[in-house]
């Protein structure tokens, strides 16, 4: 028995996700190999090798396996498949690209969001929004996962020594091409990573008042800066900070939430979060039910007193 | 060029689902069912690719009980032009609907299946992708942007850090995030007329798929509570709270 995870990484380094995801295949026992799919992805492929309790890391290298097309990438693990009794992928936009397509033509089940390990073919998932909790048992010869990665502690980035085997890359599918990227270059932590996030909500009224508020806030604090659905469809902010049921799942140890009152969408996202502090004007806003610390006021005084007497 | 939408019936969004005390499911019984809302933003992007003439007919699909043909009658009042349900009382996990999805694709010919990216009841995110890797399709999901033209689909698609736009030869399958579009309201004429429109049942059978569940649902539970804690006063109560009680800062 043995786990093939598949790393999310930039041809130079290893995403954050992978780790928690080897840490999620460590849990269903027997070995773990991670496959690193990518173009002039050697740095990657060795900084997979030092992650801790990594067996043997697998490297395929192609001009077509780079941008993670969903064709190329997915006929590259059903090429290693055989042998291997899980496989692994982040459940990030990504991973949930691709690992549905392996699923599909390995004629096997899918577990979407696994939080928890309880037996190699039994797991945990949330449905409904987060609004139930599912255990579900998995009846075919290879389970095929998406782990949700708040659900498992990273596994030591160093520590490791596995070996890197390159292994042949797949014929390009031919069906689909890369054009172009706009991707936020950012100095804040990633969202998903990060230790403390500032959210803002509809409530900030503007793109230009979201970013005066609720940047010197994150700066001051080293935040990863998060939005409700409301505030992205209104433009306030960029799609990919959306924090919620089909946005991002975030974990962080402080969760600031300034003018967002609490659809259950959006608590989906983000009610593992150690502490929650809530900031809104209305007191009867959902928000205030998860919240650890509830303050009713008006964002645009209580931010930037906030941010000074931090 | 024709257009497969598929369509699921979920329990509304709006609606708090509640934990079966026996623990065998949450329970739906006389809960408001909707269209789920990926898949009603699919819809409306097959109407607009027609209105701009890049499509010619929209087929709306449902697998399921006999109710989802009040969701396909949602579709064809929104603008699809004809309806199919395949008619099952048996559950239907992602991977059974993209077989059945697949048998109607080589069955209709589409150039094009525009679907929800996660259904909002399971939160699976499977069946687009599933059913291009079966029926050997390239496949854009996420999106926030399509346009169709010279045999090709250019998709702008969510992606972590930002967008990326992919260029795909079709037919292909689309899955449709948030921003695609906002959906149109429903006008009572369209309702009216899209009773009139054609809909046709099959059974998973007449397509020669087998939809046994390959998961089991041993139990389903109420997730941890999560209690309310204080309301503070002010600011400063709050930096204090934050910093020796709950130190996170």
């Amino acid at each position: 028995m043995a786990a093939l995870v598949i790393a999310e990484h930039d041809n130079a380094s290893i995403k954050g996700a992978t780790l928690n995801t080897v840490s999620a295949a460590l849990a269903c026992g027997g070995d773990v190999h991670v496959l690193v799919a990518g173009t002039n992805a050697g740095a990657a492929a060795a900084a997979a090798a030092q992650i801790a309790g990594v067996a043997k890391v697998l490297h395929a290298d192609a001009a077509h396996l780079d941008h993670g097309l969903a064709e190329n990438v997915a006929a590259q693990v059903l090429a290693l498949a055989s042998g291997y009794s899980h496989i692994l992928f982040p459940a990030t936009a990504a991973g949930k690209n691709v690992a549905p397509r392996v699923a599909a033509l390995l004629d096997v089940a899918q577990v979407s969001d696994a939080t928890k390990v309880i037996a190699p073919d039994t797991f945990e998932r949330p449905i409904y929004a987060g609004n139930a909790i599912a255990t579900v048992q998995s009846t075919d010869a290879v389970k095929v996962i998406t782990v949700r990665t708040t659900g498992f502690d990273p596994a030591a980035a160093t520590g490791g020594s596995a070996a890197v085997e390159v292994v042949a890359a797949v014929a390009d599918a031919g069906k689909s091409a890369f054009l172009g990227s706009e991707i936020a270059k950012s100095d804040r932590p990633e969202l998903t990573a990060a230790k403390i996030i500032v959210s803002g909500g509809r409530a900030l009224g503007s793109s230009d008042q979201f970013n005066a508020v609720l940047t010197p806030l994150a700066d001051k604090l080293g935040a990863a800066l998060g939005a409700s659905r409301a505030a992205v469809d209104a433009g306030y902010a960029p799609n990919d900070w959306q924090v919620g049921q089909t946005g991002k799942i975030v974990a962080p140890q402080l969760y600031i939430a300034a003018g967002i009152s609490g659809a259950i969408q959006h608590l989906a996202g983000m009610k593992d979060s150690k502490v929650i502090v809530a900031i809104n004007k209305d007191p009867e806003a959902p928000i205030f039910s998860v919240a650890d610390y509830g303050l009713e006021a008006d964002l645009f005084t209580a931010v930037p007193e906030l941010v000074s007497s931090l | 060029m024709k257009v497969l939408v598929p369509v699921k019936r979920v329990v509304d969004y709006n609606v708090k689902v509640r934990v079966k005390s026996d623990g065998t499911g949450v329970d739906i019984a006389n809960v408001k069912m909707s269209m789920n809302p990926f898949d009603e933003i699919a819809v409306e992007e097959a109407v607009r690719l027609k209105e701009k003439g890049a499509v010619t007919e929209i087929v709306a699909v449902s697998c399921g009980v006999a109710q989802c043909q009040e969701t396909l009658r949602t579709a064809m009042a929104i603008g699809a032009d004809r309806a199919i349900l395949v008619e099952t009382d048996a559950e239907l996990q992602p991977l059974a609907v993209a077989k059945l999805l697949k048998a109607l694709v080589e069955k209709e010919q589409p150039g094009l299946v525009i679907l929800g990216k996660q259904a909002i009841d399971d939160d699976c995110n499977q069946t687009g992708q599933m059913l291009a890797a079966l029926a050997g399709l390239p496949q854009a999901t996420f999106a926030s942007k399509v346009e169709v033209a010279d045999g090709a689909a250019t998709v702008t698609r969510e992606v972590d850090g930002g967008l990326e736009t992919l260029k795909i030869t079709l037919p292909a399958v689309v899955t449709t995030d948030l921003r695609l579009n906002e959906p149109r309201y429903v006008t009572l004429p369209n309702i009216m007329k899209a009773k009139k429109k054609p809909l046709e049942t099959l059974k998973p059978a007449d397509l020669g798929v087998d939809v046994a569940p390959r998961i089991k649902t041993l139990k389903v539970s109420e997730p941890p509570k999560r209690g309310a804690g204080v309301k503070v006063p002010d600011v400063a109560a709050l930096v204090a709270k934050l910093k020796n009680e709950a130190k996170v800062i």
